[in-house]
This record gives structure tokens, C-alpha cells and sequence, in this order.
């Protein structure tokens, strides 16, 4: 195996260029996407290692470790294995997964705003969450397959509203703010005709919390990413061809309308899985794409990094909603939604002042 | 002929560019597709590339219908320069010509010695290798089109289809890209362009298509078929046809501008 650094002028990331010597595995990798990626990934572990340790009880990082490899006291692992644990992984798992999703859709709609939570798929998963829990009378596993129901039927209620003989971002994404905003009208009247309690619930799941989330969200999100990533990792290629347009990648042997499909349908899964563990986490799909797309100065939402940057986020997040204010335990929705309103109103300044 | 199509009908949308189109582009040949403005040239070689899906009729690649292929298998044996392009901001040049490669390209084996070989070719040849760190959305349009055929390159077809690949370009740069055309096309391939000039296409064209109305009016090399006549019935202009000094080829030279007017046949 041989590795090669390309020298390059300017502002343009080396390429690390892998390969063996019979030819059969070769690669190239711009190193600054690979550097940040993996900075990304550790420092999302880190402060997940942070929160294992700090709470009601704080437990030292060593003992932490410890723990996590099987060599910790009894007591410390019940409360790092059974109470925290599950939450920190589904913080991980939940970020990464609406991370890659958002940088598959913005980059099959070539747009920043082009992200699952903005385009309606999260508000439609609420709603199939919603109707279980309200009208069905039903609770855990049933909760998240309502909100993978409601997930890929609005979605899949977008695109056909959107459909005119070929699919346009502009159009698709201008629907799902339309859809968005008329299932979020019926959120609002699910919970208010619905009992006291049981809309308090609702309430709780509708704003995105990672309190109280056990091993079975862990396994719903942990499945979605094992299934899914390696799809659009196979299809990010297809994306970059995509990026020039569809004429282009059919003439280089895109099929293109069957490489779209399968990354729609790759990128709703990821935020339908996501959404159906945590509840409806705001803006980690839209902001973490382009977080990572600036930091890695690539010219498209690259996948991995924008999962790394997901799972730093939500990881963040969640320490800042358990640490920020003492003794409340904020829902880390809440804290992104904070940073990602923050973030929407810097990327339309930027854009406003660079379209005037 | 590895390349041809029958009974084509090319529309887009509702709107017919073509009825009942047949052409053969004959192998190893240079064929210059010429017409005026709206007659259906890159519509015909957007269909000849499966760009363009056509309401009826077949292009035929090496006897088989094109559609029926697969899109990878076809994208080795036949590139396009496309006429305007998305460029994603923000990717380099070397990036966007090794992308170029995609058809060449497996899940394990994404960047092969012969990739690299191909798009450092395929820079040179185009004279872009100097630009290869700089962003595409900065260059010039001339730079730009170079850039992009420096893209059809990597792809390393045997047929290479090219839509007004002199437009953007100065005079120097025009012969330049036209110059390519022709050795690319010595060195065994069959080269396909629309072109506006007509005295450029008579020079470097094997053989010239003359397009009017979504209709092919001629076909044949351009000694045979470049005439007044044919320049009056299809752009409806007068001229004369010479012989250019230079090449010996066919050149047309449009009529004083007091004589020229007769009424135009062709909108």
C-alpha cells in the first residue's frame, strides 16, 4: 500500500490518494475532509464521555472508561450502562443520522434550505407519532413506528405534489414548507382536543427530548444507521455526479433517476429513524451539512463529515440542556433549535448580502 | 456504423424540434453538424447522447438500441461536451475533470493509476493542467469550456460528441479546441460537433450534416455539398462559395449587404 500526498497551490485540499499495488483498492480523499471527519467523530465520543460522567451523580472520566470496558464496579455501571449509556448513544447515533441525511437531501436539491426537518418529513413524523399516541392510545416501539409512518408518507406526499413529469429542488422544497406548515396546524389541534396527560406527553415527544431514552431507541436509530449509511456512502459518488446536473451525470452512466430515488429514499429513512428514537431534533439536518462543508472547504455537503458534525452537535446539545440551567433538564431539541435559529438567520443574512 | 438513429421524433415537452429524423454518423469520421439557430442541431445530439429521450424512433449504438444499454457501458464508449453545464461552486478544476472518470470508476477502486493518467491527459491536452488548484467559478468562459472538455476527455470514448464547443472562445482559442478535434479524431476517433461557422466546418468536417426545420437537407463531405444554393435555401443568405485559400475546403462569403436582400425562407 502506497500513500501519496498531491502538492497543491492555493486554497484547493490535498488529495490523500490510497492505493494497492495490484490496483485492485484504490482511493482518493481530499485530507482536510478526512482530518475533520475524524476530529468530528472524536470530539463527538468526547463529549459523550463527558456527559457518562456528570449528573446527579458525577463519576470520574476514568472511572467512566472503566466502566465502558467492562472493568468498572458494580454501581458505577449500573448508572453509566442502564441510565446513561442509551442516552449518549442515542445523542450520537440520532445526530449522525440526521447529519447525513440532511447533507444527502441538500445535495440531491442543491440547496442549503433542502434539508428533512425544513421540508416537512420531521413535522410528518410528529403527526404519525402524534396520531399514535393521541388517537391510538399507544406507547413506545408503537411511537416509533408511527413516526416512520408519518415520515415516508409525507415525504412521499411532497415528491407526488411536487411531481410534474421530473422533480425540481425549488418546487419540492417550496411544497414541503407548504405541507409543513398545514400538518403543524394539525399537530397543534391533535394535542389540543387530546386528554391533559396524554397531550403533556405528546408534548414532551414534540419538542425533541433525549431524556429518559432507553435501548430500544438506541436499536431503532443504531438499525437505521447500519442499514442506511453504507447505502449513501455507495451513492455519495452518484451525488457528486448529480451536483453537475442531470444531463451530465447520465452522460458519464449516471442512471440518474434511479440514483435520486435511492438517496431520497436512504435520506428519509435516516431522518424518519432518527426522528422515531428522539422525537423531532431541530435544525441538526439542515446546519450540520454546512458546518461541515465549511469547515472541510469542499465544494458539496460531504457525508461523513456532516455526520460527525450531526453527532458533535446533538452530543453538545445535550450537555448544554442538561448543564446550562441547574437543576432542569431541558430537552436538547430545545438547545438545538437555539443554535440552529441562529444559524438560519446568519446563512439568510449571508446569502442576502451576497445576492444584493 | 456504430452510431445512428431512425425515425427519431424529438420534442421537449409538447413542442416537436423533429419528425421522423434519420441520421448515420459514419465511423472514424469528423462529422460537423451545421443550421441555423433553433433548427434542431443539439437537439439531434442530445438524443445521439440518450440525453434527451426521443417521443419516437431509436438510436442505435454498435446495432443495439441506446436506451436499452447500460447507462455505464454507453458512457465508455460515448462522452459529450454538453453546451451549458452546472458548474457546483467551489470545486476545482482537477476535481471536476477527475469526476470525469466516474464511468472507469468501482466502489474499491475509485482512483486507479490509469484515472490519474487519464485526467493529467485530458489537462494537458486542453491546456488547463496550470489552472488545476484554481476554482472553476472563477475562471473565464473560455477557460471554463476548456475545462469541460478536458471533463469529455477523462472520459476516454471512442465517439466524442461535442455541442458549440467554440463558443466562449476567442479566435486563437477556437482553432485551438478545433485543432484537438481534428488529432483526437486522427488518432482513431469519431468526433461529432455542432458548429456555427460554416467556412471552420468545411475545413475540418469528414463529412457535414446540414440541418433546416428539424430536417436533414444535406449530408456529404463539404465539397460535394457546401454550395450558394444550399446556403440560400437553408439560412437565406446570399453568397458565393469559393475556395479558401488556405485548405482548399469549401468557403462561403455572404453577399454585399445591398444585394443580400432577399427574403429570408427559414425563421
Amino acid at each position: 500500500m502506497k500513500t501519496i500526498t498531491e502538492p497543491t497551490r492555493g486554497r484547493r485540499a490535498r488529495q490523500l490518494v490510497l492505493r494497492t499495488p495490484g490496483g485492485a483498492l484504490s482511493l482518493r480523499v481530499p485530507a482536510r475532509a478526512l482530518l475533520v471527519g475524524t476530529t468530528l467523530l472524536l470530539a463527538a465520543v468526547a463529549i459523550a464521555v463527558v456527559n457518562l460522567s456528570s449528573g446527579d451523580f458525577p463519576i470520574p472520566v476514568g472511572d467512566v472508561l472503566r466502566s465502558l470496558v467492562g472493568q468498572g464496579d458494580p454501581g458505577t455501571d449500573f448508572i453509566v450502562h442502564e441510565l446513561r449509556l442509551p442516552r449518549a448513544l442515542v445523542a450520537l447515533l440520532v445526530g449522525a443520522a440526521l447529519g447525513a441525511s440532511g447533507a444527502v437531501f441538500q445535495g440531491l436539491t442543491r440547496n442549503p434550505l433542502g434539508s428533512p426537518d425544513f421540508v416537512g418529513m420531521t413535522v410528518g413524523a410528529a403527526t404519525g407519532a402524534l396520531v399514535v399516541i393521541l388517537l391510538l392510545d399507544g406507547s413506545g416501539m408503537q411511537v416509533a413506528a408511527g413516526a416512520i409512518a408519518g415520515c415516508v408518507l409525507t415525504s412521499i406526499a411532497i415528491y407526488l405534489l411536487a411531481f410534474r413529469g421530473g422533480t425540481q429542488a425549488f418546487r419540492l422544497i417550496l411544497m414541503g414548507v407548504g405541507v409543513s406548515a398545514l400538518l403543524e396546524a394539525f399537530n397543534s389541534y391533535l394535542i389540543v382536543k387530546g386528554r391533559l396527560d396524554e397531550a403533556l406527553a405528546a408534548q414532551v415527544w414534540l419538542i425533541g427530548s433525549l431524556g429518559g431514552r432507553g435501548w430500544t431507541e438506541v436499536t431503532i436509530v443504531g438499525l437505521t444507521l447500519a442499514v442506511l449509511l453504507p447505502v449513501v456512502l455507495h451513492f455519495g459518488r452518484h451525488l457528486n455526479m448529480l451536483a453537475l446536473g442531470d444531463d451530465t451525470a447520465t452522460l458519464h452512466g449516471v442512471r440518474v433517476e434511479r440514483s435520486r430515488a435511492v438517496l431520497a429514499l436512504a435520506s428519509v429513512g435516516l431522518a424518519a429513524g432518527a426522528t422515531a428514537a428522539a422525537g423531532p431534533i431541530a435544525f441538526v439536518a439542515l446546519a450540520a451539512p454546512q458546518l461541515a462543508a465549511r469547515l472541510t472547504r469542499s465544494p458539496g455537503p460531504g457525508i461523513l463529515p456532516a455526520a460527525g458534525m450531526g453527532a458533535a452537535l446533538l452530543a453538545g446539545s445535550d450537555w448544554a440542556a442538561q448543564r446550562v440551567l441547574p437543576d432542569t433538564d431541558i430537552p436538547a431539541g430545545v438547545v438545538t433549535a437555539a443554535i440552529g435559529g441562529l444559524y438560519l438567520t446568519w446563512l439568510l443574512a449571508r446569502e442576502w448580502r451576497r445576492g444584493r | 456504423m456504430r452510431l445512428r438513429a431512425e425515425n427519431l421524433t424529438l420534442a421537449y415537452d409538447r413542442r416537436v424540434v423533429a419528425r421522423d429524423l434519420g441520421v448515420q454518423i459514419a465511423d472514424g469520421s469528423f462529422t460537423v453538424i451545421v443550421g441555423p439557430n433553433a433548427c434542431g442541431k443539439s437537439t439531434l445530439l442530445k438524443a445521439l447522447a440518450r440525453v434527451l429521450r426521443p417521443q419516437a424512433g431509436t438510436v442505435y449504438l454498435d446495432g443495439a438500441a441506446i436506451a436499452s444499454l447500460p447507462s455505464r457501458q454507453v458512457a465508455k464508449q460515448l462522452g459529450m461536451l454538453p453546451q451549458s453545464p452546472v458548474v457546483p461552486a467551489g470545486i476545482a478544476v482537477e476535481d471536476l475533470v477527475a469526476r470525469g472518470r466516474f464511468a472507469h470508476q468501482r466502489l474499491l477502486r475509485q482512483w486507479s493509476a490509469d484515472d490519474e493518467a487519464a485526467v493529467r491527459e485530458a489537462m494537458a491536452v486542453t491546456e488547463v493542467s496550470d489552472l488545476a488548484d484554481r476554482y472553476v467559478d472563477e475562471l473565464s468562459g473560455g477557460q471554463r469550456q476548456r475545462v469541460w472538455l478536458a471533463v469529455a476527455l477523462a472520459q476516454q470514448t471512442p465517439i466524442l460528441l461535442l455541442d458549440e464547443p467554440t463558443t466562449f472562445l476567442d479566435l486563437a482559442h477556437q482553432f485551438e479546441v478545433l485543432d484537438l478535434c481534428a488529432e483526437l479524431h486522427e488518432q482513431g476517433r469519431t468526433v461529432v460537433a455542432v458548429l456555427h461557422d460554416l467556412n471552420q466546418a468545411c475545413r475540418y468536417a469528414t463529412d457535414l450534416v446540414v440541418m433546416r426545420a428539424g430536417e436533414i437537407v444535406a449530408q456529404g463531405p463539404p465539397a460535394a455539398v457546401m454550395t450558394a444554393d444550399l446556403v440560400e435555401h437553408v439560412f437565406g443568405v446570399a453568397s458565393q462559395v469559393i475556395t479558401d485559400p488556405q485548405t482548399g475546403t469549401p468557403m462561403v462569403v455572404p453577399a454585399d449587404r445591398h444585394r443580400r436582400r432577399t427574403p429570408r425562407t427559414a425563421a
